[in-house]
């Protein structure tokens, strides 16, 4: 950084006017980018804030001449997924239930294996750590079918507690993964002091551990949130009637009607369905970027 | 009195690694060990076997009399300061410091009133509202201190505690360590690589090399009568002068016949030893070669010696000469005259020297 403002502070104005100009044109294309990246959602927004008569006949990327909400209520309560025309609320909540528990669980379990297998080495702790890495590389496709016999067999097949049951295995390599790493970096020191002060296995946990992981927690939970929030395959494979998270809802919503296609709804139920995990985001984004680097720099 | 630590027979492995060889210490109530040698030893081992932070794979070890072998770290009555200081990130000074009694459910009171002693031994009273992160080294060198003293333990460890610290607070905390001890009578193991600390803290030093005890004995002992090359070598500062030099019997005692590189070779007459294989190695502490004109004693022999290099060091100053191929330090008083390439007539305190054996490197006298 030292070097970089020393040339910029040399004397020449061609050079500084270059620099200037530069600079422009970076911020130029950046903002750009940000439009197009941004384009998808605005055409959301602007959509379900439109009647569909206006869709029919107005411009995609134009801004609705009257507000509406309809298309939100209807969302929210009115629309049919199949059958049934209750909107995505019950959906909606399905997912509260089962991203919730899932989320909680399998971030505290990968805490206590993090945990483990980075300060109390036992013998194959590498190995069982390798072994739950390679569980992140597993296709959610490959384990369809042997999961599907395991809830049959455990009776909880289409389930809430089987949907979370599978969000908390499938979870585990990845909680445990962001854990171990985040440990490691505890100098071992720490513990043993703590067993000289006379703490054992869960107390050094709970006491001494736990309150250090606010940023990995942090991390883990967006993770975790996102990925069982927006988990579509799974949801859709070991749910019955009345246990669909909100994902398979809105698929069935855009895919179920007949006759005209209500875009506006459409766009509505994709943004509820959408607001959490970004809601998420939002409130624990800063600490993300932080934690995922925590493990790597010391200090 | 009883022994506070007696370590018998004792073996630790690492799979197939040795890391300790029957090690044998014994120490009794009120004695500062100290475990001193150079890194890879194994005396941080040892600490952490003694404190039951490591198994071991053979041998047995008493702690006040009991057999505690087998027993977890929390059962030993020990505390332990780390040279990380080991902190609990998350808790004031004053939570680390009573974590332990917190643990072990001792009533709120006596936890406060416990505190509150230590603190103010130790000068942190101001200190116990913060956090580690908000502290500077030497305070939470302090801090880590008052969580190990509050315990008031039968035995107390110390793993390396000041290497850490810059060179004056070192200096600084050592002798505050001194006086603690001095004041609590407690008994201490204390794990440095630093001789000199090893020198001013210890009432009985233990020399480590591979896993394996060189020498036990007391700072004095270890100093003056190191038991092979390696202690002699590894022990003061600037180390002391290992000569290889010809022993020849000679009536009342012995002649030691050291080549020069250039001039006659110097002869000494030790009145005291005898006896001495024909090819010793000679060991003289350099404060042990003076100028002969200020010194004199019974045991003192004089020589002419061709000075190389003269390194004045404020109290003193080092003279360094080649004898018997090896670099040779003596040290002079500040106002010496001795120069570079002049010859200089020296004084040789055979009374207190040391021979070993060049091949086992054992002492010899």
């Amino acid at each position: 950084m030292a070097d970089l403002s020393v040339s910029a502070a040399s004397p020449t104005g061609q050079s500084q006017t270059g620099k200037i100009a530069l600079r422009w044109s970076l911020y130029t294309l950046l903002c750009l980018f940000a439009l197009f990246y941004l384009l998808p959602l605005f055409v959301m927004l602007t959509t379900s804030l439109k009647s569909l008569d206006e869709i029919r006949t107005g411009d995609l990327i134009s801004l609705p001449r009257e507000v509406t909400f309809d298309a939100w209520r209807t969302a929210w309560s009115g629309a049919c997924t199949g059958i049934q025309c209750e909107g995505v609320r019950p959906y909606f909540w399905n997912s509260v239930l089962i991203a919730i528990p899932g989320v909680a669980i399998s971030t505290l379990l990968g805490a206590m294996n993090g945990y483990v297998v980075a300060q109390w080495r036992f013998r194959g702790a590498n190995i069982i750590f390798s072994l739950m890495l390679f569980g992140c590389f597993i296709p959610f496709q490959v384990v369809l079918l042997p999961m599907a016999r395991v809830l049959g067999m455990m009776g909880i097949a289409g389930t809430i507690p089987g949907l979370i049951f599978v969000h908390v295995i499938y979870g585990l390599g990845f909680t445990t993964l962001f854990f171990r790493n985040y440990y490691v970096s505890i100098p071992a020191d720490l513990t043993k002091a703590a067993k000289v002060d006379g703490a054992g296995f869960f107390r050094i946990f709970w006491s001494i551990f736990l309150p250090l992981s606010l940023p990995i927690i942090v991390v883990t939970v967006i993770w975790q949130f996102t990925q069982i929030w927006n988990d579509f395959l799974f949801g859709v494979s070991f749910s019955q009637a009345g246990t669909q998270p909100v994902t398979v809802a809105l698929n069935n919503i855009v895919n179920s009607t007949t006759g005209v296609k209500e875009y506006n709804v459409d766009m509505a139920a994709a943004i509820i369905a959408a607001l959490p995990t970004l809601f998420v985001y939002v409130v624990a984004g800063k600490y993300f970027v932080r934690g995922l680097t925590a493990g790597s720099v010391k200090g | 009195m009883a022994n506070i630590l007696k370590i018998e027979h004792l073996f630790k492995n690492y799979g197939s690694v040795e890391i300790l060889k029957d090690i044998n210490v014994e120490i009794e109530q009120g004695d500062f060990l100290v475990l001193v040698g150079p890194s890879g030893c194994g005396k941080s081992t040892l600490l952490n076997c003694i404190a039951g932070l490591e198994p071991i794979t053979g041998g047995s070890l008493h702690i006040g009399g009991q057999d505690m072998t087998a027993v977890s770290p929390k059962d030993r009555d020990i505390a332990m300061v780390f040279q990380s200081y080991a902190l609990y990130p998350t808790m004031t000074v004053a939570k680390n410091i009573t974590f332990g009694m917190k643990v072990r459910g001792v009533d709120q009171a006596t936890q406060d009133k416990k505190l509150a002693h230590v603190a103010q031994q130790l000068q942190i009273e101001n200190l116990l509202k913060r956090k580690p992160g908000q502290l500077s080294g030497g305070q939470r060198q302090r801090v880590a201190m008052g969580r190990a003293l509050v315990r008031d333990p039968k035995l107390f460890l110390f793993d390396e505690p000041l290497s850490n610290l810059d060179a004056k607070l070192r200096v600084e905390m050592r002798t505050e360590i001194k006086q603690l001890h001095q004041r609590l009578g407690a008994s201490m193991v204390y794990v440095t690589h630093d001789q000199i600390e090893a020198m001013t803290l210890a009432t009985k030093i233990v020399v480590m090399k591979g896993g394996v005890i060189q020498q036990i004995g007391t700072p004095a002992e270890i100093y003056n009568r190191p038991a092979n090359l390696f202690v002699a070598d590894f022990m003061g500062s600037p180390a002391m002068n290992l000569i290889p030099a010809k022993a020849r019997a000679n009536g009342s005692g012995t002649d030691i016949q050291i080549a020069q590189d250039r001039g006659d070779p110097i002869v000494l007459t030790d009145t005291k030893n005898r006896d001495l294989p024909e090819d010793v190695i000679l060991g003289v502490r350099p404060e042990d070669i003076g100028d002969a004109a200020m010194r004199s004693g019974a045991h003192m022999q004089e020589a002419e010696c061709l000075i190389d290099i003269v390194e004045p060091a404020g109290a003193d100053t080092y003279a360094v000469m080649q004898l018997g191929g090896k670099h040779v330090t003596a040290r002079l008083h500040s106002e010496t005259n001795a120069a570079p390439g002049n010859a200089q007539r020296l004084a040789f305190d055979l009374g207190k020297v040391s021979y070993f054996a060049p091949d086992t490197g054992l002492r010899l006298n």
